[in-house]
């Protein structure tokens, strides 16, 4: 997911926990909102600052790939749509930054972790965007991944995570819906076109699958999180769901799943598939993607670049305050 | 030649007016076929958005922060917007049953009509910025102008954009003073590219024979009209903005052939229609 393999930190066994962590997790068992005021324990706060900066990280990050299309796009409307899409993205960013800041950890300081490559973001990013299709590709699978995640987001323990999901799930609908009508028009259209559309499922199929990340049925990190209600499904669980969700939909494109082993499977009431090759992922996540040396490398030239602007803001704004320091 | 009146008669704004109450223009060819003078000058405003707003999709995901990549991804869908009402009307009046995305995507260099300035490569932010800036302050004049033009489809198209290029200026404006009067850094980067981008600025003010059927068929202010007010703009910002006014310098476009507005470009505008253009010259009449 956009977050994966975030590390939990705290204890899920009751007979440990102190009485303040006892009331706490009362409070989340009956469905109460943290808000950033609160007491909270130490792990809770850690843990979501590494989920909602990854999240975060992931949406800015996540601009790049399609970002490489937006000066191609073929029509006046695809570039306006596209554009619009990317820049949701970057307003996810903006609310999610926002969301982790009530918790006591800076923008600059998350932003500064991401470069210095102590934080991650989505594997599913550091693969290479290389026709038209992929931006069909990457709406309808990769943020239709995202959904499955988010939505159940909504309901989180932590109110402003919670409300920054509530706005982002708004938007992502529209997103997928766009990715979706774009392969539409190339499986309808030229031989040529309905070719790439395969190709990009070929190869957006199993990172789109590691987007949930490996199973963690028997993860005490992943206990632990869904104690918390910050994590309300096991990655399992939503990678069946997305499977079941997005096989009937390449059917009605006419394309084929690059699964020779996926079949309805009619006594679980869900598909049987492939498992897509876990070696990628920890590769990819551990910094050998196609392309996480040109996505981290796109981040951190856009901030060296933009010090100086960012510099001239708050200097100007110095000088017009009365000598105070206006800007943070 | 039909002569120019006719583009405004009344039948032609009638026939816009109940287009407007419906929300679209209507397909009229007829009245204004073979009027070459006007589709060209439909051509220069809307390949000014379109060019600058490719230009600003450029930042995408690399902007100074992240307010700022949303602000210019705005900016950009904003005026690719007013390109395609701008385009759309163009291929309406030539009449020959193109559409805008075939202005946009099948005309080869020699046919774009933007300025110069607009086509600048972006540079640093601060060049981005100040090419902004140049331009809103020239646009919102055209604009205002326009509001007023005898032709009912213009002034429609003019009076929606009017409120996003108000917009537009004020921020570029807003952000050239506080980059100017920042650190002697943000100072010395905005008044390089005030001197870079100067010299491309009075190609928008040079009047010439379309600019002129224009403005006596009542369509378009007169481009010279509308540098007494861009004048008192720039100065004032630049001043707040303590940078230096270049004063007379040599204006490119504004002599002999040269010049954007009839179809001489710089060598960046060929390069920035070879990636924009991409799929449909690779593909030819497929569907997107
Ligand atoms: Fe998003
Ligand atoms: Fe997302
Ligand atoms: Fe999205």
């Amino acid at each position: 997911m956009y977050a994966q393999l975030v590390k939990s930190e705290g204890t899920a066994n009751r007979d440990e926990m102190t009485p303040e962590e006892v009331a706490f997790q009362d409070r989340i068992d009956r469905n109460e909102k943290i808000e950033p005021k609160e007491w909270m324990p130490d792990g809770y706060r850690k843990t979501l600052i590494r989920q909602i900066g990854q999240h975060a990280h992931s949406e800015i990050v996540g601009q790049l790939p399609e970002g490489n299309w937006i000066t191609r796009a073929p029509t006046l409307e695809r570039k306006a749509i596209l554009l619009a899409k990317v820049q949701d993205e970057a307003g996810h960013g903006l609310y999610l930054y926002s969301a982790a800041e009530t918790l006591g950890v800076s923008r600059d300081e998350l932003l500064e972790a991401l470069h210095a490559g102590k934080m991650k973001y989505s594997s599913i990013f550091n693969y290479p965007t290389l026709t038209w299709a992929d931006m069909g590709a990457v709406g309808w699978l990769v943020d239709g991944a995202a959904i499955m995640n988010q939505v159940p987001l909504q309901r989180t323990s932590y109110g402003p995570y919670s409300r920054a999901m509530i706005r982002i799930c708004k938007e992502e609908s529209f997103h997928q819906r766009q990715g979706y009508d774009i392969m539409m028009k190339m499986c309808a259209g030229t031989p040529e076109q309905k070719a790439m559309a395969q190709d990009a499922l070929n190869r957006f199929w199993y990172p789109a699958l590691m987007m949930f990340g490996p199973s963690d049925k028997d993860s005490v990190h992943s206990a632990q999180s869904m104690a918390w209600r910050i994590k309300m499904n096991t990655n399992d669980e939503l990678r069946q769901k997305f499977v079941d969700q997005t096989v009937p939909q390449a059917k009605f494109l006419g394309l084929t799943v690059p699964d020779p082993d996926l079949q309805w499977n009619e006594e679980k009431g869900g598909h049987d598939f492939s498992e897509p090759d876990w070696s990628e992922f920890y590769a990819v996540l551990a910094g050998n993607g196609p392309c996480n040396a040109e996505r981290l490398g796109a981040r951190v030239k856009a901030w060296d670049d933009g010090a100086w602007f960012r510099e001239g803001l708050m200097a100007h704004a110095a000088k017009h305050s009365g000598g105070r320091v206006a800007a943070e | 030649m039909p002569s120019l009146p006719d583009m405004t008669t009344p039948n032609l704004a009638a026939l816009a007016g109940d287009a407007t109450a419906q929300g679209g223009h209507p397909a009229v060819p007829a009245p204004d076929a073979g009027q070459p003078e006007f589709t060209e000058w439909l051509q220069r405003v809307g390949d000014n958005c379109l060019i600058l707003g490719h230009r600003l999709s450029e930042w995408c995901g690399h902007g100074p922060a992240l307010e700022e990549d949303i602000a210019i991804a705005n900016q950009s869908l904003d005026l690719i917007g007013q390109c395609q009402l701008w385009l759309g009307l163009a291929a309406e009046v030539e009449g020959r049953g193109r559409s805008a995305d075939d202005l946009a995507y099948l005309r080869d260099v020699l046919a774009f009509r933007n300025v110069v300035l607009v086509e600048r490569p972006n540079g640093d932010f601060g060049q981005t910025l100040m090419r902004q800036f140049l331009f809103d302050a020239f646009h919102l004049e055209l604009l205002r102008g326009l509001e007023s033009s005898t032709d009912a489809r213009v002034a429609d198209i003019a009076s929606k954009a009017v409120k996003e290029v108000a917009y537009h200026l004020e921020r570029s404006a807003d952000l050239v003073i506080r980059l100017g009067d920042g650190t002697a850094d943000s100072h010395a980067r905005m008044q390089k590219a005030l001197d870079l981008l100067f010299p491309y600025t009075g190609e928008m003010f040079a009047d010439d024979a379309t600019d002129r059927a224009m403005a006596n068929a009542g369509i378009a202010p007169l481009p010279s009209t509308l540098k007494p007010a861009w004048d008192a703009v720039v100065a004032e910002v630049l001043t707040a903005a303590s940078l230096t006014h270049p004063g007379e310098v040599w204006q490119h476009g504004t002599t002999g052939t040269g010049g954007g507005k009839r179809g001489i470009h710089s060598e960046h505008l060929g390069y920035l229609l070879a990636e924009m253009q991409f799929l449909q010259r690779a593909y030819p009449g497929a569907t997107w």
